[in-house]
């Protein structure tokens, strides 16, 4: 038992433990009750139960090898983490990343944000008893992640958003695969609409229960979603705007009582913004510069040309690239050769390209920030997701602190649940949306 | 902007000891305060005109093997006015104590527990200063520099 | 995907060994098990999610007779191990697997649970084999839904040919601890 507990129970109360191997698909968090019944007198709430080292991890990678663990943080947004980092990062560089590129990004951004809102909700209302609204949000998500694969080869933890743009562009057929997914989602909403909102029982188990006023919200350090519940308008995307936010038309919805059901419904109608930007950046998203898709030279071929001259025609590239790299990179990533790994045509074929192929991998060279620190931060899943990179001028961070929403959030959960039922602590932590990897980091 | 400057300006009158930052990246304000300024200097930051209602992030660099010291670095966020602000104090390796500010801001209680847990900062007057992120049993600070990357305290024995 | 040969409940057989009826009672009850899977998520990081997939519309476990996901470790007879597991969690993971009732069979989901994954530093346990016998491992970080449902048939084709060791205080050499 966690020791403040122990030390300030009463001994007529019963201590009981939620422990860390939860039915709650959150992850793993303990509370500890103390309980006069089915009453909650006390409780205590025990993370790092995921406390897998990042920030020192992250001390002993390279700025580009350890994109693949800031995925890891907050893993049912891991566009939105990559971003986070990525834009710290590029921050430090001064680096310009191309147009389009920062349209893709905000596409997988917002499907992120989509895919965390509905695990976030259906695993609230799964735990409440709404098993078919569960089934529903995890069909949707794997529309939206189907999306996300076929441009970025991965389902979920993509490392796709990289330091000075994407890892390649979108893929031939990705507007009508998007609409057809924003189709979907939106008829799922719809269902879940209809099945949850004037819901008596939900209504009964969320409404006005485990009410924070704004002003504690804040004093709690409550960003995100959660945030915007009690009735304050803070959005990143609209208060300092990144990438191309400030040209897309959206709104950010807030509730008003900041319980329970206020934290759903935020939700709700966050996806239904997210989808809108999907649409808009559908539409307004600049054309690729044209990619050679099939004629060219095989890569054999080209590298045996190169001995004698530089290959005159484009070189087709292996199936997992479609057609020539050289021809995407305008589009995707940013020119400046200390940022970003050089075509593959360059490497294979010239010798400059091969030397800063080199560099860029080399120990002790590749991608130096200046000396200095930064602070950089995007609009997570639950919150304000901020990164503190403090450089001494080597190509390792000295130090990578994560500003973690959920940490925030998890924080007033003590509070938000003394004095009430046990039961109420599900939809309680549920609407919180904790996060084992940010959380614990 | 100007306001911004202003309200700087202001600090810096009333921290006579404060030393005004540049990052160096645009766009961030950076104050360095002494150890023992830095609560006084929080709760004048929370009132108005400056009202930074919310604590952003509370965390630590260890500067211990180069500079013989830990940093503390405060970020302070005001909603009214959409400004970040940086503090910055500095606590000699002898003596890694600061002053506490939960009775400010709620979330610094965890805030604290974690940057005790890695580095090991006591907080003067902290109601519950105990590791947050490790186990009870767990010796040492795990995100200073002198504690290498891959030593384990496993808590059961274990096979292989 | 590794498949240990000896797991905690049974013993592969020599052939010819056993009788016509202990044999057929045998495949029946491999039979039953493999298709009655009670799994326990043991869930703790971003397989999760994929986990989640996996049970879910688009690749069901139920069709394979797991859909019954016991969150008791009494209840059930797999324990999934999904996710990361730390050394501060590692005392949790042995008690429930110690809570679990004979015949139990461990799948490692994910780098994470098979070795330590990415993470090679002082929180994390590198592998959960090094306090619980595991039966399956399931590489990928995370493992796509079809490598999770190919590692789940490779478990019953274990279930399948584990025999009943019918001396019951007689513990036949498997690593149980």
């Amino acid at each position: 038992m966690p020791s403040r507990l122990e030390q300030t129970a009463r001994p007529e109360n019963m201590l009981l433990n939620m422990g860390p191997s939860h039915p709650a698909m959150h992850g793993t968090i303990r509370i500890a009750l103390e309980l006069d019944g089915e009453r909650i007198v006390n409780s205590e709430v025990e993370v790092g139960y995921l406390h897998r080292g990042f920030e020192k991890t992250c001390e002993n990678r390279t700025y580009f090898n350890l994109l693949p663990y800031t995925d890891r943080l907050n893993y049912v947004s891991p566009q939105i983490c990559n971003l986070g980092y990525v834009l710290t990062v590029e921050k430090m560089l001064g680096l310009d990343v191309p147009e389009r590129a920062q349209w893709i990004r905000v596409i997988m951004s917002e499907l992120s944000r989509v895919a965390d809102h509905l695990t976030c909700l259906a695993a609230m209302a799964m735990e409440c008893g709404a098993f078919t609204v569960f089934l529903y949000n995890m069909k949707a998500r794997e529309f939206l992640w189907e999306v996300i694969e076929a441009t970025a080869g991965v389902r979920m933890t993509t490392s796709y958003i990289r330091i000075g743009g994407v890892r390649a562009d979108l893929e031939d057929g990705w507007d009508d695969a998007l609409r057809r997914a924003v189709v979907e989602t939106r008829r799922v909403l719809k269902d879940v609409h209809g099945l949850l909102d004037k819901n008596k029982i939900f209504l009964d188990r969320t409404r006005d229960l485990a009410v924070l006023p704004a002003a504690e919200a804040v004093s709690y350090g409550w960003t995100g979603p959660c945030l915007r519940s009690t009735g304050i308008p803070y959005d990143v995307r609209k208060a300092f705007p990144y990438l191309v936010y400030d040209q897309i038309e959206f709104e950010v919805p807030v509730g008003e009582r900041g319980d329970n059901y206020d934290r759903y419904m935020v939700r709700m109608k966050e996806m239904e913004q997210s989808l809108r930007i999907l649409e808009q950046a559908v539409s307004r998203i600049p054309k690729s510069g044209g990619r050679v898709l099939t004629e060219g030279i095989e890569p054999a071929e080209a590298i045996g040309q190169s001995r004698s001259q530089r290959p005159g025609r484009p070189i087709r590239l292996s199936p997992n690239l479609m057609g020539s790299e050289k021809a995407a990179y305008p589009d995707i990533l940013s020119r400046d050769p200390a940022a970003s790994v050089p075509p593959k045509e360059d490497t294979y074929t010239s010798i400059e390209g091969l030397i800063t192929h080199f560099k860029f991998f080399m120990k002790g060279h590749g991608l130096r920030p200046p000396k200095g620190e930064a602070y950089g931060s995007v609009e997570g899943g639950n919150g304000e997701l901020g990164f503190y990179i403090v450089s001494d001028g080597s190509d390792r961070p000295y130090r990578l602190h994560v500003r973690a929403p959920c940490f925030h959030i998890v924080a007033a959960l003590e509070s938000l649940i003394q004095g009430r039922y046990v039961a109420d602590i599900i939809p309680t932590f549920g609407s919180m949306n904790m996060i084992g990897g940010e959380l614990d980091r | 902007m100007e306001e911004k400057d202003r309200l700087l300006q202001k600090l810096k009158e009333e921290f006579p000891a404060a030393v005004t930052e540049a990052g160096g990246f645009p766009a961030e304000d950076v104050v360095r305060v002494e150890r023992e300024a830095l609560p006084r200097l929080a709760e004048l930051l929370q009132q108005k005109p400056f009202d930074c209602a919310m604590l952003l992030d509370l965390t630590c660099v260890d500067y211990l093997q180069s500079e013989s010291c830990l940093e503390m670095v405060y970020t302070f966020f005001s909603l009214s006015r959409n400004h970040k602000l940086r503090v910055k104090a500095r606590l000699p390796e002898n003596d890694l104590h600061i002053g506490t500010l939960t009775a400010l801001w709620k979330n610094a209680e965890w805030l604290e527990r974690e940057v005790f847990d890695m580095f090991g900062v006591r907080f003067d007057g902290h109601p519950n200063l105990r590791r947050i992120l490790m186990y009870d049993g767990f010796e040492g600070h795990p995100l200073r520099k002198s504690y290498p990357l891959r030593r384990q305290q496993p808590r059961l024995p274990l096979k292989k | 995907m590794g498949v240990k040969d000896s797991g905690p409940a049974g013993r592969r057989s020599k052939p010819g060994e056993g009788g016509f009826l202990t044999t057929r009672f045998n495949h029946i009850l491999g039979w039953a098990r493999k298709f009655s899977l009670f799994h326990y998520p043991y869930v703790t990081a971003c397989c999760g999610m994929e986990y989640m997939s996996t049970a879910c519309a688009h690749f069901d476990l139920d069709r394979f007779g797991m859909g019954w996901t016991r969150f008791s470790p009494r209840q059930s007879d797999m324990l999934l191990v999904v996710g990361t597991i730390t050394h501060k969690l590692a005392p949790v993971l042995k008690t429930v697997y110690d809570q679990m009732t004979e015949p139990k069979w461990v799948v490692a989901f994910g780098a994470c649970a098979v070795s330590g994954g990415i993470y090679d530093n002082y929180a994390v346990l590198q592998g959960i084999d090094a306090i619980i016998p595991v039966d399956v491992y399931i590489p990928g970080c995370p493992p796509r839904p079809e490598t999770v449902l190919d590692a789940l048939l490779k478990l019953q084709e274990k279930i399948q040919k584990q025999e009943q060791d019918w001396r019951w205080k007689k513990k036949t050499g498997s690593s149980r601890s």
